[in-house]
């Protein structure tokens, strides 16, 4: 290396990366496991030259300097290899020598990465610690008049309603008159959001559809998992694990021709149709599957060429208006399965939630609606969109639910909330409280990666680049040197323990409230919040 | 917690033998306040069954407004038992003016009118009147309506009675309902006190219904004006059961289907199964979750108790042909009826609807899993 490095504007000194790798010389045993297992390539070997200045006491004789050259870790500077701080070095390290440290300063390298013009893309989560759903709490525990139920004792039905409810009266009058009710699926209120066969490695997307099966048919937890955009493995959907299954369709289409072509054979219905119009995590943007990942079988199932960009438009032609898309998407999709299956939209969060269901109510089919805060989202997008776009969720929803009430119509459109339950691990006290916002139930992706797979991920920028294939554990991997990691039965066990744990929480949130034998949907006068602004902008009580 | 005594005779009682059959329940209660409903009333009220009679509690400043509001309208007064009380109320009882149970001849304009139209603009009159009560201070109103009277007060059940000198001659019902205790979750204030009542239906409970707020918001949102008030978590009770009968269209059987349906896998076995589950479905906004006990009374004078799903409520049933009482506890019962046959008292469980029609000859138990009256 020259001893004159030029230096450019771009030139970062490693106190400019969010990540720094502290490497103990004395430790590291040369094993070469971390420069290997790296997957941005952050690390390389390096050869040092240490120079050794051996002065002797004996003034007559003169000093001398001996120079030694060493091998060790060295870290690269270049934004392109940054380190992410997924720690899969420390992880492979026999001696623990390497250790990734989170810069003490705000990083200077998020000036640089974007090179060519192309600004940041990366995997989804917002990185922002702050929730107010970890703010709430459940303050109205009975203890004069109602003994507390037990949680571990008494029976509970924890299952919420998936499409259409008709109002008593109109279900009533359609009885009598053997009219058409809309299909309703009762299934579990804690739902694996959309993460398409695509964005998620064929082994995670194998376990996570493993565990639901074993959820379902062995523990008789009605637990389903949306599919994502891009189409679904052609033996699921021939296979009667289909129900446990809500597929997803958006605007790109993707994976489309298959579900259609398999509909003949299929055994089972799916348990929905989830149309897509937005996605909390990029609001107004559509989803991106970068070129990395769309290999051979991602393009024959999704029906496109492999090795490029698919990016899925925001609208397309044909939902270009919500009641355009009600009125034609909506039938024509019940209409594929003999009207035996709900249909509903997924909007991300925003201002314009309240027109989209507004518009709802007044459709007859729509089956319920998926509002997807600023936080949720796993896929890849732009740094900006995750960041800067989008609604929070908890008043979002409080909004649409109270428009519900006022129209009389509450739970008839389930609304299904998702977009940062569990960010910070308190899935079961985030899903609670938006239950009782009004959410009939919740939407979870990324906690599901985080805690089923060992996603490294976190809500301070560490790892997050799902986007280019190399996750380091395997999860939204296509090349199978890095999905082999991830072991299927694994995951599957995983996700079995979340559903069992969060089923016992939930039940531990609920039963001193006294509820048990339905979903406290809308129970605000449970809710207590430390915050002023909060409580009154979502109706529920203050409490200091 | 609350003690609920309820009896049908066929023979016309005094309201002391609920009271009666309350304070032997004292230890249950905290004596806070009462709250009675008579219908099938017997002496002057039996020769006036359509009348309708109000009852509530006024000021002197809210009768000579209430007669004015009334005049205006073109009611005569038919009947009037006037209570007069004592100047200083036991301690407990708040001090008032003049409780009030009155019947009237209805305006001639109503002449034509169906019964139907008579139950609405009655109802929409004790609402207007409660409302104008409310704005002055001066009028409680509990009921209007023929052939129902309701009171209600503050204080220890048996120190009101004698107060208002309830064993006199004038007052008898052969449907009596009481209970003991005001609401303790909200503040206290006499509409909170059971029980309720709705255009001829009419409940009262014993426990916590912790489902309100959601219930509340459903019921208020049905577009029907009657559904209102909601001082008490358990006035959402009369108001299912209104709901159910009269605009579902459905029976007496059904409400408990409402309330606390069947889980899926007894629904899968039942003969209504389907019918039962799309009822669910629709109906879920309507499930109570806390611990209740509820006993109603209908307008064609049955008389029920229902249980919560977790049957976290005492309730026992039982009584001789021509009189049957519903009691929170045994001793209640041993109070009103010491003479019936104790081997038969019953005490409804989780699935059970406990009947008594009006002919008072036997206690009906209606189990949730059977076969529903009502085929549609
Ligand atoms: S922490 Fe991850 S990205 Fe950083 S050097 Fe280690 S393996 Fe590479
Ligand atoms: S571990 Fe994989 S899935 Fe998790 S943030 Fe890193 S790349 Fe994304």
């Amino acid at each position: 290396m020259p001893s004159d490095r030029p230096v450019t504007p771009s030139t970062l000194s490693i106190k400019d990366l969010p990540w720094q790798i502290v490497w103990n010389k004395d430790k590291c045993t040369l094993c070469g496991s971390c420069t290997a297992v790296c997957p941005v390539n952050a690390i390389e070997l390096g050869v040092f030259r240490k120079r050794t200045i051996k002065p002797f006491v004996d003034i007559s004789k003169k000093s001398t300097s001996e120079f030694e050259i060493f091998y060790g870790i060295r870290q690269k500077t270049d934004p392109s290899y940054g380190c992410i701080g997924c720690a899969m070095c420390s992880m492979v390290c026999p001696n623990d020598a390497v250790i990734p440290a989170k810069s003490d300063e705000a990083a200077k390298m998020n000036l640089h990465i974007d090179r060519g013009g192309q600004p940041r893309r990366r995997g989804g989560r917002r990185n922002s610690h702050d929730s107010v759903l970890d703010q709430i709490k459940f303050i109205r525990i009975s203890m004069l008049t109602d003994p507390a139920l037990d949680a571990g004792r008494h029976e509970f039905e924890l299952k919420t309603l998936l499409g259409r409810v008709l109002s008593p009266e109109e279900n009533m009058k359609f009885i009598r008159e053997h009219g058409w009710i809309p299909p309703v699926r009762e299934i579990y209120p804690l739902i694996i959001g959309g993460m398409s066969f695509g964005a998620l490695s064929p082994n995670m997307w194998e376990g996570l559809q493993m565990g639901v099966a074993y959820l379902n048919e062995e523990l008789g937890m009605p637990v389903r998992m949306c599919t994502g955009e891009g189409g679904c493995p052609p033996r699921l959907l021939r296979s009667r694990f289909l129900k446990y299954v809500i597929l997803q369709i958006a605007s790109g289409y993707f994976g489309w021709d298959e579900i259609i072509h398999a509909i003949p054979e299929m055994k089972a219905d799916p348990c929905a149709i989830e149309i897509k119009y937005g996605q909390g995590a990029k609001p107004g943007d559509g989803g991106l599957l970068m070129w990395y990942k769309v290999n051979k079988l991602i393009a024959a199932i999704r029906g496109v060429p492999s090795g490029v960009s698919l990016p899925s438009p925001p609208t397309h032609q044909t939902q270009y208006s919500i009641e355009e898309s009600v009125a034609k998407m909506i039938q024509s999709m019940y209409m594929a399965w003999g009207f035996r299956v709900p249909v509903y939209p997924k909007i991300s969060a925003s201002s314009t939630s309240l027109a989209v269901l507004n518009n709802l109510t007044r459709n007859p089919y729509a089956g319920g609606l998926l509002i997807d805060g600023e936080d949720g989202g796993t896929g890849a997008a732009y740094n900006v969109s995750m960041n800067h776009m989008g609604h929070p969720i908890a008043s979002n929803l409080r909004d649409c639910y109270q428009n519900l009430v006022k129209l009389g119509h509450q739970n008839e459109i389930p609304l299904f909330a998702g977009g940062g339950i569990g960010k910070n691990g308190n899935i079961a006290a985030n899903a609670a409280a938006l239950i009782m916002l009004g959410a009939s139930g919740v939407v979870v992706g990324k906690y599901i990666m985080q805690a089923a797979a060992g996603c490294l991920g976190s809500e301070s920028d560490r790892c997050n680049i799902c986007n280019i294939g190399l996750c380091p554990k395997g999860i939204t991997s296509q090349d199978p040197r890095l999905y082999r990691r991830l072991n299927i039965e694994d995951v599957a066990q995983r996700v079995v323990d979340v559903f069992l744990s969060f089923d016992t929480e939930l039940k531990k949130i609920i039963a001193p409230l006294g509820r048990s034998t339905s979903l406290p949907i809308g129970m605000s006068d449970a809710l207590g919040i430390n915050d002023a602004d909060a409580a009154r902008r979502l109706d529920i009580k203050y409490v200091v | 917690m609350c003690r609920l005594f309820a009896i049908t005779s066929k023979d016309p009682l005094s309201p002391m033998t609920a009271i009666n059959a309350l304070d032997v329940m004292r230890e249950g209660h905290d004596g806070s306040g009462v709250g009675l409903f008579l219908r099938d009333l017997g002496g002057p009220f039996e020769e006036m069954k359509d009348a309708p009679i109000l009852s509530g509690i006024f000021t002197d400043d809210g009768l000579k407004r209430l007669d004015i509001f009334m005049m205006d309208m073109g009611f005569m007064t038919k009947y009037k038992l006037s209570i007069k009380v004592p100047k200083d109320p036991p301690k407990g009882v708040p001090k008032r003016d003049i409780y009030l149970i009155r019947a009237y001849e209805y305006p001639e304009e109503w002449d034509g009118w169906t019964d139907e139209e008579r139950y609405a603009r009655l109802l929409e009159i004790r609402l207007t009147l409660r409302d104008m009560g409310q704005e002055k201070n001066d009028m409680i109103v509990f009921s209007f309506w023929p052939d129902v009277i309701m009171l209600k007060e503050i204080g220890d059940p048996l120190s009101v009675a004698n107060h208002l000198k309830l064993e006199r001659n004038e007052l008898k019902a052969r449907i009596i309902m009481a209970q003991g205790r005001q609401n303790t979750n909200y503040a206290i204030n006499l509409y909170a006190c059971h029980p309720f009542f709705l255009e001829g239906f009419s409940t009262m409970t014993n426990g916590e219904n912790t489902a309100f707020i959601p219930i509340k918001e459903y019921l208020s949102s049905r577009g029907f004006q009657g559904y209102q008030g909601y001082q008490s978590d358990s006035e959402v009770f009369t108001h299912i059961l209104h709901y159910t009968l009269k605009t579902l269209g459905l029976d007496l059987e059904s409400y408990k289907h409402v309330i606390t349906p069947l889980q899926d896998k007894a629904l899968e076995e039942h003969p209504d199964g389907q019918f039962l589950k799309s009822l669910k479905h629709t109906c879920r906004r309507l499930i109570i979750d806390g611990p209740n006990c509820v006993i109603g009374s209908m307008s064609d004078h049955r008389l029920f108790m229902v249980q919560d799903r977790k049957k976290l409520r005492p309730g026992v049933v039982g009584g001789k042909p021509g009189v049957f009482a519903f009691s929170s506890e045994i001793c209640g019962l041993d109070s009103a009826i010491p003479d019936r046959d104790k081997s038969k008292d019953f005490q409804p469980m989780h699935l059970d609807t406990a009947i008594v029609e009006s002919d008072r000859q036997e206690v009906k138990i209606c189990r949730q899993t059977d076969r529903l009256p009502l085929q549609l």
